[in-house]
């Protein structure tokens, strides 16, 4: 039996009172073996590593390295302890070389910069490992790929035996990815032990010796890849379903409402964050988004929002309920309202899109009603009947409408606010992202009838989610993106979690067989 | 020809006063570029030369009055005595200002711009009123310490000006107090430290990339304390100069420290946070801000023009900047954003 290099035993971390992140997880890395971390996402995974990066510490269990009981508070104990956590959002100075990243904050850090002799480290770990790396390359002139270089030879030259790699290949081509595991087994023939975050079964399949699964903050269990295959490790990762009881009434008459065909867009990188776009969204039905966090849910909305501008080619067609046809292509959002199209947008990001925090609710009312009237004055008594309304309606629980800044209030206060403004224009498309995010069963199952609400007003709604078992109860249809590409369009009174779980890691490898 | 030769002289009179004007900005900006690097944008600049300048005369009066006993005995030495103890009141003063914009900043995280400009209202208030309350202007003089940061070597300067003739090259070159000097010096000092040490690679990724550094390690309240700290105090020599080498030991009540102070801060951006492309500019500053003397027929009001020019200056090279898009030349990243670690 191999030794452990990582023993995590009977780890709970929670935030706030009610969020248990991860519930007495128990969990071995042998050295010299690369283990697969799998689960959904809001399952724990990213949480649990960040205990041993440092980033947070336990509430209850303990953590040993090498057969030794340790205690991480911070990533420089983590790095004290031998583990190297290769984050999701790089840690990089842009205007520093990459040799000049690697010794950031080292030990001893004092004296002159020897750079000749940190060129020679980073050239001598790069040649072990097989990496391709120029230690005098500004960040700013990398590529992602390059700088996830840089990040893994910054923790190898800190002299990590233990590499966590949170999802290192969603922002990689899938040439680059077969170079990182190349890079990855050639560490692991030289005893580091590592873990690997990601979505994509096939690549679990393909790197890993063992796969852990986590779900909803627990351990599963474990097996060896070698005895898995796509359908028992999703089957592992998404387990029975639970039912909901979500109504879910059928509108009268469904009618096309937006029309989207071959939609790509761009990321300021020039990374195809939606590839190929198109489906149809009706009015009265809830079309439902499903996929990894991450594979272009936020940019499918908005650039039908006209927040993202889209390659040529693009087709968004909005048909108003009176059959009239019109294109949203390369409209900005003041176009869309001067368009008569009532679209609202929950965004994912409430205060950054949705509200702005330091004002009370009735002034974040007033952002989407004060173009009302003519004139310079804004319709302060109109934004005020509507603030008290939706704090009646919605049962909004705050000490005033007009004083208190919203961002005081409860996420799910706030989040009721958004979708009641929203939805007091009697939207034709109501678009939410992650509307339920951090809420309690009772005001998700608020949210849940409103939309509901909408839809059998004759609205066509958009909800993009990350619970399976909510898109399953709540959508009509589910739409499965999987990198920026439409995997599937499946019906959710027909369909399985487990079908939608494997169109979710169903990575289109179209690219590499080109 | 002659008309030449008196535009020559006045020429070499403005370079002159261009220096000494160039070594007050140059001070105040190679501070401000410490404080910058680490992160911090100090707008109370202004307000440090003005502490720097005041602490640096009362301190300098009270210490001739209460060592006046020594100075028979100690001969040579007393005055350089005299120097030095100026040169740590103005510091230390200085210092203190830039500590309580760090405790502000750092700490209570309030808002940069609004704690520096209030910084600079701070310190042009107490330093005139403490000026005022020193005698009436202009009779209360710290003649060892001003004398002796004044002093130059005086056979250098008259043989080198006997070889250029006209032109009094020597007197231009070397006719200054140490203090014009040392400005060069702290310059080199501060390329050095920023560009070769691991001590200012930390400095710097604190200030381009704050949650970077934390992850790295790095402690990152105390390089912000000791960079905003440390770069006050050298900005503050810069009002120590101008009070003992350009307003002779005295005090004045023009408001031309303020206006240096900000020219500092514009001379940051100019050279694009680099100490030595600092030194060439600030000797540019202080030429463009005597340039009205090369112009005839001036009158007292529209030589104010001619003193917009670095501002413009500093704006030409902000458009050529944005223009060219080089990271090298951009601000630091997280310049003037307060760190929260739970923010990330």
């Amino acid at each position: 039996m191999a030794e452990n290099a990582i023993e995590l035993r009977h780890i709970t971390k929670r935030f706030g009172q009610k969020v248990v992140a991860n519930n007495d997880v128990s969990l071995e890395l042998h050295k010299g073996e690369i283990l697969a971390l799998l689960g959904e996402n809001g399952s724990g995974k990213t949480t649990l590593m960040n205990m041993l990066g440092g980033i947070y510490f336990p509430d209850e269990g303990e953590i040993y390295v090498d057969g030794k009981l340790a205690t991480i508070r911070s990533p420089k104990d983590s790095f004290h302890y031998g583990i190297g956590m290769i984050h999701q959002h790089f840690k990089l100075v842009d205007v520093f070389t990459a040799a000049e990243n690697i010794v950031l904050g080292l030990e001893g850090d004092k004296g002159k910069l020897d750079k000749a002799s940190i060129r020679r480290a980073v050239k001598e770990i790069a040649e072990r490992y097989g990496f391709e790396i120029d230690p005098d390359q500004k960040i700013y002139d990398m590529s992602v790929s390059q700088k996830q270089t840089v990040e893994i030879v910054k923790v190898l030259y800190r002299g990590a035996n233990v590499l966590i790699l949170d999802e290192p290949t969603a922002v990689l081509t899938p040439q680059e990815t077969d170079k990182l595991f190349a890079v990855m087994r050639n560490m692991k023939k030289d005893g580091k032990a590592i873990i690997i975050i990601t979505h994509k079964l096939h690549e679990v399949l393909d790197v890993s010796d063992r796969v852990a699964v986590l779900r909803k903050g627990k351990y599963i269990g474990d097996v060896e890849t070698k005895a898995a295959t796509q359908q028992s490790l999703t089957d592992m990762m998404v387990g029975r379903a639970v039912s909901l009881n979500i109504d879910r009434p059928k509108a009268d008459k469904l009618a096309d409402r937006l029309v989207v065909k071959n939609l790509t867009v761009r990321d300021k990188e020039g990374v195809k964050k939606l590839d190929n776009v198109s489906f149809t969204a009706m009015g009265g039905e809830i079309l439902g988004i499903a996929g990894v966090a991450g594979s272009g849910q936020k940019e499918l909305l908005e650039a039908i929002a006209g927040l993202q501008p889209e390659e040529g080619g693009s087709v968004i067609n909005y048909i108003s309920p009176e059959g009239k046809e019109m294109s949203l292509i390369g409209m900005d959002p003041l176009d869309i309202i001067h368009a008569g199209i009532l679209l609202s947008f929950v965004p994912e990001d409430r205060f950054g899109a949705g509200l702005v925090g330091s004002m009370p609710i009735v002034d974040n009312i007033k952002l989407r009603t004060y173009r009302d009237r003519k004139g310079i004055l804004a319709d302060r008594a109109k934004a005020q009947a509507l603030a008290d309304k939706i704090v009646l309606d919605l049962e909004v629980v705050t000490p005033d409408t007009t004083r208190i800044p919203i961002r005081r209030l409860s996420g799910g206060n706030v989040q009721k606010v958004l979708v009641g403004r929203e939805i007091a224009s009697s939207p034709t498309v109501l678009m939410t992202a992650y509307a339920v995010r951090g809420l309690d069963i009772n005001t998700s199952y608020m949210i849940y009838n409103l939309l509901t609400e909408q839809k059998m007003k004759g609205a066509a709604v958009i909800y993009v989610g990350e619970d399976l078992d909510v898109l399953l109860e709540l959508c009509d249809r589910i739409l499965v993106l999987c990198g920026g590409q439409v995997s599937g369009i499946v019906d959710a009174a027909a369909t399985t979690k487990e079908e939608i779980g494997l169109l979710m890691t169903q990575f289109r490898r179209e690219e590499e067989n080109a | 020809m002659n008309a030449f030769l008196s535009f020559i002289s006045s020429f070499s009179t403005t370079l002159t006063f261009s220096i000494t004007f160039g070594t007050v900005i140059l001070y105040g900006a190679l501070g401000e570029i410490l404080t910058e690097k680490g992160g911090n944008l100090n707008l109370g600049v202004p307000g440090i030369m003005y502490i720097g300048a005041i602490a640096s005369l009362a301190g300098s009066l009270a210490f001739q009055r209460a060592t006046a006993g020594l100075a028979a005995g100690m001969g040579a030495l007393y005055p350089i005595l005299c120097v030095l103890a100026c040169l740590a009141f103005a510091f230390a003063a200085s210092m203190l200002a830039g500590l309580i914009f760090a405790f502000l900043t750092i700490t209570l995280r309030t808002n940069q711009n609004v704690t520096g400009l209030t910084l600079t209202i701070f310190g042009t208030g107490i330093a005139n009123y403490i000026g005022g309350s020193l005698g009436s202007v202009g009779t209360v003089r710290a003649d060892v310490t001003s004398d002796a940061v004044k002093a130059y070597i005086s056979p250098l300067v008259t043989s080198l000006d006997g070889l250029t003739d006209k032109f009094n090259l020597g007197s231009l070159l070397f006719r200054h107090g140490f203090m014009v000097y040392l400005a060069i010096v702290v310059a080199v000092l501060l390329w050095y430290f920023l560009s070769k040490t691991r001590t200012g690679l930390s400095l710097r990724a604190v200030g381009e990339n704050t949650a970077t550094a934390d992850a790295a390690g790095l402690n990152i309240n105390k390089y912000k304390y000791l960079s905003t700290c440390i770069g006050a105090g050298i900005s503050g020599l810069g009002g120590c100069f101008y009070v003992m080498e350009y307003i002779d030991g005295l005090w004045e009540t023009s408001a031309t420290i303020g206006s240096l102070g900000w020219l500092a801060v514009a001379l940051v951006i100019f050279a694009t946070w680099k100490p030595m492309r600092c030194i060439w500019g600030a000797y540019l500053f202080g030429l463009l801000s005597w340039f009205y003397f090369l112009v005839p027929g001036l009158f007292k009001g529209s030589d104010k023009i001619f003193q917009m020019l670095p501002y413009l200056f500093t704006l030409l090279v902000l458009i050529l900047v944005s223009l060219r898009r080089k990271p090298e030349d951009q601000p630091p990243a997280s310049l003037g954003k307060a760190y929260f670690r739970e923010d990330r």
